[in-house]
C-alpha cells in the first residue's frame, strides 16, 4: 500500500484525467462487444486480437511513410472487411449451436490471428510515432500526451457517429430490430444474415479504430490482445447491451480504477486488480446471459 | 473405422517404433560428424530471438567446420545441429529435449532462447547427464539450483544493471543516490531487481519507488508521475523490449526529468531506431558489443564477427547472436582438451574452461555462470537524426565517454 498520491493533489489531477483518456478507449472496444453480443449472442474472445490488427495496419502506414494518425480511417475500413469475412467462414457456422460452442470458435480464431501477427508482423514489440506532443497543465506537474487526448476525441467521435448511423441509417434500424427480436425483423423483411455479417464487420472496424489509437499511443505485440478483450467484457457486464452511454461511462470508471489501483496498490496489482473486480461484478450484478439462443437462420 | 485403416494404423505405429529404436541406437558421433541438439523457438513470442540465435549457432558451426573442424585423438570432426522449434513454449522445449536426447540420441546440448525456456530444459539434460553450453538464459535462479552439466557463456542477469549503479554514485561523489525501479515480474527481470538490490546496499543508495510491472501491462504513466513527483537520480527499468519501448514512448511524452535512465533490451528493441532522439541518453546493459577488444582465431574481433555476421545473413548481429556463436567455440575447446567423446569427460573438460573468444571471456562458476566477462553499458548518442549505441562503461572498453546527467527536457530539441 502506497498512499503517494494522497499527499500530492497533482498526481490526482494526473491519475485522473489518465484513466478517463485511457477509459474512453476502452469503451470503444466494449462498445463493439456489446453491439455483436446484443446482437448475436456471441462473446468475442478474439476481440483483443482485431484490436491489434488494427493496430498493426497503422503501423504498416506509418512504416510506409503515412503518418499514423490515418490509420484509424483506414484500418476500420480494411477491419469491416475482415470482420465480415470471418463472419461468412466461421462465425456462421457455429452461431446457432450452444455459447460454448462460439466460445470456443472465436477462441481459436484468437489464435489463429496471434499466430499470424506473429509470421507477418515479427515477435518485435512496435510503436508508431505521431509526433503530436504534449500538453502541461498547472506548470507543468501534469502531463498529457496529446495522442491520448487525440484518441480520446477521436473515440468518442466514432462513437456518436455511430449512435446516429444506428437511429438514421436503414442498417442501423435493421440491426436494432434484430437485436430486439430476430424471428419478428425477419418475418418483416429484414435479411438477418446480412445483419449478422454487417454487425460483425462493424465492430472489426471499432476494433481497428482502437487498434491504430493503440499503435500512436500504446505498444504493438502480436500476444497482447487478451487484457483488451477481458477489460471490454467486462466494461459490457457492468453498463449492460446496448446502452452507449453507461458503456462509455463504465468504460471511463475502469480507466479511472485501474489508474487509482495502481497508485495505491502498486503497479504489479494493476492488472489483477482488474480481474478481481470482474470477479466482485459477476458475483453481484447477477448478469444473466441467455440460455436460448436467439440467431436465426 | 474398417478394419484396413485399423491394420494400416497397426502398420504405421509398429514402423514408427521400429524407427525410433534404430535411431536412439546410432551413436551421435559417427562419420566424422559430433552431433549437438537444440530445441530453438523459430515461432512464437521469442521467434526473433530464437533466430538470432540459431543464426549465432550456424555461423560458428560454418566457420569451425570450414577451419578444420574438431580434433579428437588425432582425428577431425565436423559440427551438425539438429534443430526442434519449440513454438516458445516451455513444456515444448522439456518434451523436444527428451525427443533430442532418447530418439535422436544427442549427447551433447546447446541452449534455447531466454530464461524460461532453458530453465525448462536445464532438469531433462541434467537427468540424463548431458552436457548443455547455453548462451541466452542469464537468471539467476539458473546457477543456484547445483546444475552439474549446465554451462553460460553469459553473464548472470542481476549483473545487468550493477554497473548503473555505481556509476550513478561515482557521479554523485561517491555518495549513496535516489533509485526509483520498475520491473516485470518474471524470472529474469527480478533478478536484474535482485541486482540492484544489491548494488544499493552496497553502496548506501536508497530505493525510493519499487514498482512491479505486471506481464500485460503497456502503461507504465503512473508509475513515471511517481517518478516525477519524487525526483530520482536514477531510474532503471526491466521489462524486455516492451518495457524499454514502453517507458522511452512515455518518458518522453510525459517531459518526465531523471539525470539518469538505465534500462536493459534496447537494442533487442531496436530502441534507437523505432524512438530516435527521444531514446538519447537512455543507459542500456549489453552482454557484448562489437567494439570490444576481445579476440579469437576463428572470428578475430567483434568488428569482424559484425562484418561476417551481416555478409551472411543482412542485418547487424544483436549480442543473442554473439554470446551463442561464442558457445559452440567453448564446445570445440572443451572437446579438444578433453580429447574424448566420453559425456563426463567433456563435462570436465567444459567444468574447466578458461578461455578467451571474441564475445568475452569465459571461465565457469561454480553454478556453471560465466565470471570472467564483465556486462557493458552502452549509452544511446545521437548526431542529428541518427541514433547510435556508444559504449561507456566500463572505463577499460569504453569508446566514448558517458553523459550525465541528461538534459531536461525543456532543453532538448
Amino acid at each position: 500500500m502506497d498512499f503517494l498520491i494522497f499527499k500530492a493533489p497533482m498526481l490526482m489531477v494526473q491519475a485522473s484525467l489518465d484513466g478517463i483518456l485511457l477509459g474512453i478507449l476502452f469503451a470503444l472496444i466494449a462498445y463493439g462487444m456489446a453491439l455483436q453480443w446484443g446482437v448475436m449472442n456471441i462473446i468475442n474472445i478474439a476481440q483483443g486480437d482485431l484490436v491489434i490488427l488494427g493496430g498493426y495496419i497503422a503501423y504498416t502506414m506509418y512504416i510506409a511513410g503515412i503518418h499514423p494518425a490515418w490509420g484509424v480511417i483506414v484500418s476500420p475500413i480494411l477491419m469491416y472487411f475482415v470482420g465480415w469475412g470471418l463472419y461468412k467462414l466461421v462465425i456462421n457456422k457455429v452461431v446457432d449451436r450452444d455459447l460454448f460452442i462460439s466460445i470456443l470458435a472465436t477462441f481459436g480464431i484468437a489464435i489463429v490471428f496471434q499466430q499470424l501477427m506473429n509470421f507477418i508482423f515479427g515477435a518485435d514489440v512496435v510503436v508508431a510515432q505521431s509526433e503530436y506532443g504534449t500538453t502541461m497543465l498547472f506548470d507543468n506537474s501534469v502531463t498529457l500526451p496529446n495522442s491520448k487526448i487525440f484518441s480520446a476525441f477521436v473515440s468518442l467521435a466514432y462513437a456518436v457517429a455511430l449512435v446516429i448511423y444506428m437511429k438514421k441509417s436503414k442498417l442501423g434500424r435493421a440491426i436494432r430490430a434484430t437485436a430486439q427480436n430476430a424471428r419478428a425483423a425477419k418475418i418483416l423483411g429484414v435479411d438477418t444474415e446480412k445483419v449478422y455479417a454487417a454487425t460483425f464487420g462493424i465492430n472489426a472496424a471499432l476494433c481497428g479504430i482502437a487498434g491504430a489509437l493503440i499503435s500512436i499511443t500504446l505498444t504493438l505485440h502480436p500476444y497482447v490482445g487478451l487484457p483488451y478483450t477481458v477489460r471490454s467484457f467486462m466494461i459490457v457486464i457492468v453498463a449492460g447491451l446496448g446502452n452507449l452511454p453507461a458503456v462509455a461511462i463504465s468504460g471511463m470508471g475502469l480507466g479511472l480504477f485501474e489508474e487509482f489501483a495502481d497508485y495505491i496498490l502498486g503497479t504489479e496489482f494493476r492488472i489483477g486488480a482488474v480481474f478481481m473486480l470482474l470477479v466482485f461484478i459477476l458475483v453481484y450484478r447477477r448478469f444473466k446471459l441467455s440460455k436460448k439462443r436467439e440467431y436465426l437462420k | 473405422m474398417n478394419k484396413i485403416a485399423k491394420l494400416f494404423i497397426t502398420f504405421i505405429s509398429a514402423l514408427t517404433l521400429t524407427l525410433t529404436s534404430i535411431t536412439s541406437s546410432f551413436a551421435k558421433v559417427e562419420d566424422g560428424m559430433i552431433v549437438l541438439g537444440s530445441a530453438i523457438s523459430l515461432t512464437g513470442k521469442y521467434s526473433s530471438n530464437g533466430v538470432h540465435t540459431q543464426n549465432g549457432y550456424n555461423l560458428a558451426v560454418d566457420r569451425i567446420n570450414k577451419m578444420g573442424g574438431v580434433k579428437v585423438g588425432g582425428k577431425s570432426y565436423k559440427f551438425e545441429i539438429i534443430y526442434y522449434d519449440d513454438e516458445s513454449n516451455p513444456k515444448r522445449a522439456a518434451q523436444l529435449a527428451e525427443r533430442l536426447i532418447k530418439q535422436d540420441g544427442v549427447h551433447y546440448m546447446l541452449g534455447p532462447y531466454s530464461s524460461g525456456l532453458t530453465k525448462a530444459i536445464a532438469p531433462v539434460t541434467e537427468k540424463y547427464k548431458i552436457p548443455m553450453v547455453e548462451a541466452n538464459g542469464a537468471s539467476r535462479s539458473l546457477f543456484t539450483k547445483g546444475y552439474k552439466y549446465l554451462f553460460a557463456v553469459l553473464s548472470p542477469a542481476n549483473q545487468y544493471l550493477e554497473v548503473a549503479i555505481d556509476l550513478a554514485v561515482e557521479k554523485n561523489g561517491g555518495k549513496g543516490v535516489k533509485i526509483a525501479q520498475a520491473f516485470e515480474q518474471d524470472a529474469f527481470s527480478q533478478d536484474v531487481r535482485l541486482g540492484i538490490l544489491d548494488a544499493a546496499k552496497r553502496t548506501g543508495s536508497k530505493i525510493i519507488i519499487d514498482d512491479k510491472l505486471p506481464k500485460e501491462l503497456n502503461d507504465m504513466a503512473a508509475t513515471l508521475a511517481k517518478v516525477k513527483a519524487t525526483k530520482p537520480d536514477v531510474l532503471v527499468v526491466s521489462g524486455h523490449t516492451k518495457g524499454a519501448l514502453t517507458a522511452i514512448r512515455q518518458i518522453s511524452e510525459m517531459k518526465v526529468d531523471v539525470p539518469m535512465l538505465a534500462m536493459t533490451h534496447c537494442d533487442a528493441a531496436k530502441l534507437s531506431k523505432q524512438h530516435g532522439k527521444k531514446s538519447e541518453y537512455a543507459l542500456c546493459a549489453s552482454q557484448w558489443h562489437k567494439n570490444l577488444s576481445y579476440k579469437d582465431k576463428f572470428f578475430g574481433g567483434g568488428k569482424k564477427y559484425d562484418r561476417d555476421f551481416k555478409k551472411e545473413f543482412g542485418y547487424a548481429p544483436p549480442y543473442q547472436s554473439a554470446e551463442s556463436s561464442a558457445a559452440l567455440l567453448v564446445f570445440k575447446d572443451a572437446f579438444e582438451r578433453a580429447n574424448s567423446f566420453d559425456r563426463d569427460k567433456v563435462r570436465d573438460a567444459l567444468k574447466a574452461t578458461d578461455m578467451q573468444t571474441f564475445y568475452g571471456n569465459i571461465k565457469f562458476g561454480p553454478g556453471g555462470q560465466n565470471v570472467a566477462k564483465p556486462m557493458i553499458l552502452f549509452q544511446v548518442r545521437c548526431k542529428g537524426d541518427t541514433c547510435e549505441n556508444k559504449v561507456v562503461a566500463p572505463t577499460k572498453w569504453a569508446s566514448d565517454k558517458f553523459f550525465h546527467p541528461i538534459p531536461p527536457w525543456s532543453e532538448r530539441g
